[in-house]
């Protein structure tokens, strides 16, 4: 029988795939049409959602149909009912190749192809193999020693090499010990884990058995993202399925003494609760204030108790190289960045969505041919990587590979895989002063350079955004970046500074062009943009000059209209409103 | 509708061997907010009562998580994404346009009590950027205009609703 896929993480639904899925199901109960319809988590290619899959496996074939609603659904139905395929909704076979081509998944190995409802699916694809093996065949000393062999570093920001951490944890001293899954996610523009969590959850829970394993740990915790609801439900589900097959619980898989329990805590909104002392503060019930380390959570973590906390896509990755080896898994990327990495592509690329790339592949074939470049054809200025706490890395630097020591070098961080692409038509200095805002909202305010420094940073990138930047701004904001970066007690302040510190570094000319030219390339910035009528496109609608709060477009019917610089408060209003495209902004 | 306190009975059934109750203060201002949309004084007098947490405590909570209200929130809650990729295709653009059509920014609630406006960090469906969530809903790939006749239609509508309804008290 063949069966429909439907893809239905956050991205699909939020397209529309669950009127999809509606209608696919009323038609096939309705008329017991020999189709099976399955739920599946994110296909990857968002820009595309909602995507079905009709997959026919018997024959080992796929078909793959993009921008699909309940009419075109009917469509497709009917033409593989007739044994054809509907042609015309067919994924473009060219950009299949292009985003898929240089694809490796690892960690979205089930995500889009299984039912993230369905232990069984997960089973069948070798999942719970991976503890089995581990469990029969390894003591966690071995584990530990793998995860080092495969070189495995942390993908929730900082790359700590996880052996090494399992190490630490197994070596502290308390009992119980905690294991903790941080998928608090909360870089703006940046959604793996999320995906992760809603696509295929059982191989987090498989991942975190084994770290429970190797370091000794009989509770967990998965600290999720309050704004992710269908990530909570499906995690939830996964860890009923799982205690009900025996794999949480006492004497897992019959292994006596091996008893690990999981739970999940709801973040409620504040960013630096994905750092780990704070996530700790707020599982507890406190503020989610960060804490001075050491003593680091392996040694003083929940309750004071042992603690060790890995990113959910790390904990993805780790039944994977259980089952293929630390060398299959090393054999990847560079000389320090082994395996893969998952990035959330979004902005002004062609394609957005989650792509999941070998470490070593350069910044412009992801953006270039995976992304399929810009946009509406603009032009590539930047990417934007590590979110709040990373920074811009520019078109010229494209060549950079994707390796953590290579990020870095350039100012931006790896980061958790917020991947943001830019184009011509992007401000830099706004971009800076957005991540500015950010963080500085988000600083706990509990040591001084982080929470008085952010708001300087940010008060000074708010005057040159508005055209009353000093010549000396600049220099003060590099100062102040110096100092917030040596003396912040935790990563959210020691990193604030990264954004303005990469566009200073690579758009400098941006920022003197706002201070001394009172302009923004970019056209972004509106106190520094002037608006005028485009005599051409404009049809004298007089939309604009009804709509404008100053009273300062002057025109008659039909005719063309006229903006009075001297009364026009850069509200943008009259371009908003202008059905013709007919204001100039420059 | 339930009392404050009987939405704190899962208390007991939440608690887990060994551990304060303390750590669920969190859990109970969700219950609450989901069930209420805000958390009312009440409840964060039953909470404190229930978890031994002193209310200023609570009140320090809700004041650092962005999730948490301590007041009634409109008809409908418009969550207007800036996340980066938002930002960057023009969510100031919808911000604008909401203020004009409704003379609110993000954070404030309408004076008819129809809208209940947030900006919030990234709703995670970047590829619709930029979008806004209504109750829930994601809207995607809007412009000023579009935004505009959204929410005028659901304004309407509500206001014919609370309209009946006060018809038919
Ligand atoms: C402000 C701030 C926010 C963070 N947010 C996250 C997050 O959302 N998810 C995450 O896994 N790690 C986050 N981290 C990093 C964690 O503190 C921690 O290093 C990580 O969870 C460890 O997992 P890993 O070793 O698997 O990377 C954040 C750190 C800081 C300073």
């Amino acid at each position: 029988m063949q069966k429909i896929y439907v893809g239905m993480a956050t991205c699909g639904v939020s397209a529309g795939a669950d009127a999809v899925y509606d209608r696919l199901k009323e038609l096939i109960e309705k008329e017991n049409l020999p189709f099976e319809l399955q739920e599946t988590g994110c296909i990857g290619l968002c820009a595309r959602e909602p995507i079905i899959e009709v997959r026919d496996e018997d024959k080992g074939e796929s078909a793959f149909y993009v921008q699909v609603d309940p009419k075109k659904a009917e469509a497709i139905v009917q033409a593989h009912l007739e044994g054809k395929k509907a042609d015309e909704y067919l994924m473009d076979e060219a950009e299949y190749q292009q985003y898929y081509g240089k694809q490796k998944k690892i960690v979205l190995r089930n995500s889009g192809l299984i039912n993230p409802h369905s232990i069984e699916d997960y089973m069948e694809r070798d999942g719970y193999k991976a503890i089995e093996k581990v469990l029969t065949s390894m003591t966690p000393e071995q584990v530990i020693q793998e995860m080092l062999d495969s070189g495995l570093r942390g993908r929730g920001g900082a790359g700590f090499p996880t052996g090494l951490k399992w190490k630490f944890a197994r070596a502290a001293k308390g009992e119980p010990k905690f294991l903790v899954v941080n998928g608090d996610e909360g870089d703006p523009g940046a959604f793996m884990d999320r995906t992760v969590l809603e696509s295929d959850p059982h191989s987090v829970i498989e991942g975190m058995l084994i770290g429970a394993y190797a370091i000794g740990a009989s509770r967990g915790y998965a600290y999720i993202r309050a704004e992710y609801p269908r990530a909570v439900r499906h995690f939830n589900e996964a860890i009923e399925q799982a205690r009900a097959h025996g794999f949480l619980g006492e004497n897992i898989m019959g292994h006596q003494g091996f008893n690990f329990d999981l739970r999940v805590k709801e973040g409620a909104g504040a960013f630096v609760c994905g750092e780990e002392t704070a996530l700790i503060a707020s599982i507890e019930g406190y503020r989610g204030v960060p804490r001075t380390r050491p003593p680091y959570p392996a040694n003083h973590g929940l309750w004071g108790k042992p603690t060790n906390i890995n990113n959910v896509e790390t904990f993805a990755n780790i039944p994977w190289i259980i089952l293929n080896g630390a060398q299959a898994f090393a054999s990847m990327g560079t000389e320090k960045s082994k395996g893969t990495k998952v990035f959330a592509l979004a902005g002004k690329s062609k394609r957005t969505g989650l792509v999941e790339v070998p470490m070593g592949i350069t910044i412009n074939e992801v953006v270039m041919d995976v992304a399929g470049g810009i946009v509406d054809d603009g032009k590539f200025k930047a990417v934007q990587m590590g979110g709040p706490s990373g920074g811009c890395i520019p078109a010229r630097l494209g060549d950079t590979p994707i390796d953590y020591e290579k990020i870095t070098a350039t100012g931006a961080i790896m980061g958790s895989g917020g991947m943001i692409v830019l184009d011509d038509k992007t401000c830099m200095v706004e971009v800076a002063r957005f991540f500015l805002e950010f963080t500085q909202k988000e600083s706990c305010g509990k040591c001084i350079p982080c929470r008085v420094g952010t708001r300087r940073m940010l008060d000074i990138l708010t005057r040159i955004t508005e055209g009353n930047g000093e010549p000396e701004d600049l220099d003060t904001l590099e100062s102040l970046a110096k100092v917030i970066k040596d003396q912040a007690r935790c990563g959210l302040g020691q990193t604030a500074p990264n954004p303005v510190l990469t566009t200073l570094k690579y758009f400098r000319e941006e920022y003197e062009a706002h201070i001394y030219q009172k302009k923004c390339p970019a056209h972004q910035c509106l106190p520094l943009v002037t608006f005028t009528v485009d005599p051409e496109k404009c049809t004298g609608c007089t939309l604009c000059a009804q709509s404008c709060p100053s009273d300062t477009i002057t025109g008659a019917p039909k005719q063309v209209h006229y903006i009075n610089q001297e009364g026009c408060i850069h509200c943008a209003g009259c371009f908003r409103v202008c059905p013709d495209d007919a204001i100039i902004m420059d | 509708m339930a009392k404050p306190d009987e939405k704190l009975s899962p208390v007991s059934t939440f608690l887990w061997e060994g551990h304060s109750t303390r750590d669920y203060v969190i859990k109970l201002m969700q219950t609450s907010q989901a069930e209420y949309g805000y958390i009312p004084k009440k409840v964060i007098k039953d909470i404190s009562a229930a978890t031994g947490t002193p209310e200023t405590d609570i009140y320090g909570i809700i004041s650092f998580y962005k999730q948490f209200r301590l007041e009634k929130p409109g008809r409908h809650v418009v969550k207007v994404c800036d996340g980066t990729a938002c930002h960057v295709s023009g969510s100031n653009m919808l911000i604008d346009q909401i203020e004009e059509d409704f003379g609110i920014r993000p954070g404030n609630t309408t004076e008819d009590g129809v809208f209940t406006v947030e900006a919030v960090a990234c709703l995670g469906c970047c590829s619709l950027a930029p979008v806004v969530m209504i109750d829930g809903k994601v809207y995607g790939k809007l412009d000023a205009s579009k935004v505009k006749r959204l929410m005028k239609r659901i304004h309407r509508k509500t206001l014919k609703e609370m309209k009946a309804e006060q018809e038919s008290n």
